[in-house]
């Protein structure tokens, strides 16, 4: 592309200059503008009760402790509902990444006259609100029994349930997304496997999955968050408190156990930072999934 | 979940190398030829065991929500569904106190998202384009609230409104009794107050979606445009902004879809109450209530079904005859 060409000289030829000084003044204020909110629920959370209590929240503080963290985190046995979220969202990713790829692959390699037809199908299901759908979802969830299988004995309240509500509501971004993907490998690839002999599913596995590698991590990334920071499903379709995934878990956790809203905001904040290190670390693939399907490469 | 709304555009169609003539349609009708019985039984499982379920669990319910919003039931048999024809209907838009003004919410919850962070995030967008230092830190203290969960937000800035212990009321003293400003009780306030932390996490969103809209923009076309004479505003007016059209389609759906879609940082500031209503929330509430009607409840998904594909199916013909035309 051009714009390593354009950019270069473009960057040696800034030096400072009164509009870029007050850009960076802007951004920098802006910045601190968005980070506010969350830095101000650190900064509470870093408060013991007794403190701001006492002298009000904006004060200096006297001590600044993790307590209210650990605390939080005991109290309400945090780490179990970590535990409910990894049940739900391991097998939510994997089998959502498995399933949309297999139609990706079918919709974009196999010209079945349905292709068309099945992608509409698939993202204008996955674009709807999520309520459109809740009312006959729960009650069909409630009147499938799995006896055995869940221990509700139902689809309802189990994890069972939530994973297979997010494989088919994500599936459809997905397999858009990657079906786009798939198109851009040439065909030749696939077609002299055909040739050579080799089955359908060979060429699947072995051929274009490896291939499509960037594209799947992008989403794998996204649809982790995604699935981590689903408040809607569980809260409808899980009774149990106990068997809540983490982020729905919150709403029941401050009521019951966290009486000082600096415990709350610590409890709050605990469930955030899986989501911030998934971001911090995979951040590329988080923006690059995001905007993968709008716009071009 | 998907309070995160997938993008998709026309745009994302490859666009076909301009060397060598491209290998075209033809070539899939040879993939067939070559199938065996095997090949075409894997095929379908491989197509058919997904669809199955998202038609299942989308569709079917989608349906099933129309039609049980012309019947009254108690969901324990089958046998006590009642057809009750438009009564559910009747009901909703006469003697509902609170759906009008859900609707209402639900509309301003846009036209707020469209009107103030996505011009802001766009305008974010053009500055952090500029080849600036840095630029990966800001990006990232503005997409920050996008990453956290709508809950965690919720709770997070119940912290800043909270009105006996929260940062605005404590900056300005109105943390007294007496004084008080209930920016989350206060029917006035509570929508507009949930909707500063709604566009405080848009804004990222949306820049965004500009900034990887922005790198699709030909550099030349803005040297051009700078060696014609043209400030910055007139090669962003003329320029810039026409090229960016599929990102504002883009960006367009999605902020409708997330207006629609909006509920959980409603649910977690104060369950929406009065003053908060959404359309969202009404259905949730009928399900989760004590008095769940499945046939009123059905009533109003049907309302926000057709909202939402009155703006979803001409979006994706758009898309996918461009796609087909590419």
């Amino acid at each position: 592309m051009s714009t390593s060409t354009a950019a270069a000289p473009l960057k040696q030829r800034t030096p400072v200059r009164p509009a870029r000084v007050l850009l960076h003044t802007f951004l920098v204020v802006t910045s601190l503008a968005w980070l506010a909110p969350l830095l101000w629920a650190i900064f509470a959370a870093l408060r013991p009760y007794s403190e701001t209590s006492n002298k009000g929240y904006v004060s200096w503080p006297d001590k600044l402790t993790f307590d209210n963290f650990k605390n939080a985190f005991e109290q309400s046995d945090m780490l179990h509902y970590f535990g409910n979220t990894l049940i739900i969202a391991v097998p939510a990713v994997l089998l959502t990444l498995l399933f949309s790829s297999m139609v990706a692959f079918y919709v974009s390699r196999f010209d079945f006259r349905l292709n068309i037809a099945l992608l509409l199908l698939f993202t204008a299901g996955n674009l709807l609100p999520q309520q459109v759908i809740i009312t006959p979802l729960y009650r069909m969830y409630l009147l499938i029994d799995l006896p055995g299988i869940t221990a509700s004995g139902k689809l309802y309240d189990s994890a069972l349930g939530l994973v297979l509500i997010h494989v088919a509501f994500q599936s459809g971004f997905c397999a858009f997304v990657l079906s786009n993907y798939m198109r851009m490998l040439p065909h030749e690839l696939t077609e002299a496997a055909l040739v050579d002999g080799a089955s359908v599913w060979r060429m699947y596995w072995q051929i274009v999955l490896p291939l499509c590698k960037p594209a799947m991590a992008a989403l794998a990334t996204l649809l982790s968050i995604w699935i981590y920071n689903d408040f809607f499903w569980a809260i409808v379709l899980i009774s149990t408190g106990e068997n809540m995934p983490i982020t729905s878990a919150l709403n029941n956790l401050s009521g019951q156990y966290f009486t000082d809203p600096n415990l709350v905001a610590a409890g709050a904040l605990l469930t955030a930072i899986p989501t911030l290190i998934v971001y911090f670390v995979l951040q590329r693939q988080f923006v690059s999934g995001l905007t993968l399907g709008a716009n071009k490469g | 979940m998907s309070s995160e709304t997938p993008t998709k555009s026309p745009e994302a169609a490859p666009v076909p190398p301009p060397g060598p003539a491209p290998v075209k349609k033809r070539v899939p009708q040879g993939h067939q030829r070559l199938l065996t019985r095997r090949d075409r039984i894997t095929l379908a499982f491989m197509a058919g065991v997904p669809t199955v379920l998202h038609v299942a669990l989308v569709w079917i319910t989608a349906l099933a929500s129309i039609a049980l919003a012309f019947t009254t039931w108690d969901g324990i048999g089958f046998d006590s569904i009642k057809w009750v024809g438009l009564d559910n209907f009747k009901q909703l838009f006469t003697d509902n106190p609170q759906f009008w003004p859900a609707v209402q919410h639900n509309i301003i919850w846009f036209v707020v998202l469209i009107l103030i962070p996505t011009p802001l995030g766009l305008f974010l967008a053009l500055q952090l384009d500029k080849n600036i230092r840095f630029s990966r830190v800001y990006q990232t203290a503005y997409f920050l609230p996008v990453v956290v969960s709508l809950a965690v937000t919720g709770f997070v800035w119940q912290l800043v409104y909270n009105p006996d212990t929260g940062l605005i009321n404590s900056i300005i003293g109105a943390n007294k009794p007496g004084h008080y400003i209930d920016w989350i009780g206060d029917p006035k306030l509570n929508l507009w107050a949930v909707l500063i932390a709604a566009s405080w996490r848009h804004t990222g969103y949306m820049m965004i979606l500009y900034l990887a809209g922005l790198k699709g923009v030909d550099p030349s076309l803005r040297e051009a445009s700078a060696l014609d004479g043209a400030n910055e505003w007139q090669t962003f007016k003329n320029v810039i902004f026409p090229t960016l059209r599929p990102t504002n389609t883009v960006v367009l759906v999605v902020t409708i879809i997330e207006a629609l879609r909006a509920f959980d940082l409603v649910f977690v500031f104060n369950k929406g109450a009065q003053g908060t209503e959404l359309l969202s929330i009404l259905i949730t509430n009928n399900i989760i209530g004590e008095s769940s009607r499945i046939g009123y409840g059905s009533a109003i998904a049907v309302v926000l079904l057709v909202i939402s594909l009155a703006v979803i199916i001409p979006y994706l013909i758009a898309t996918f005859r461009k796609e087909r035309r590419a």
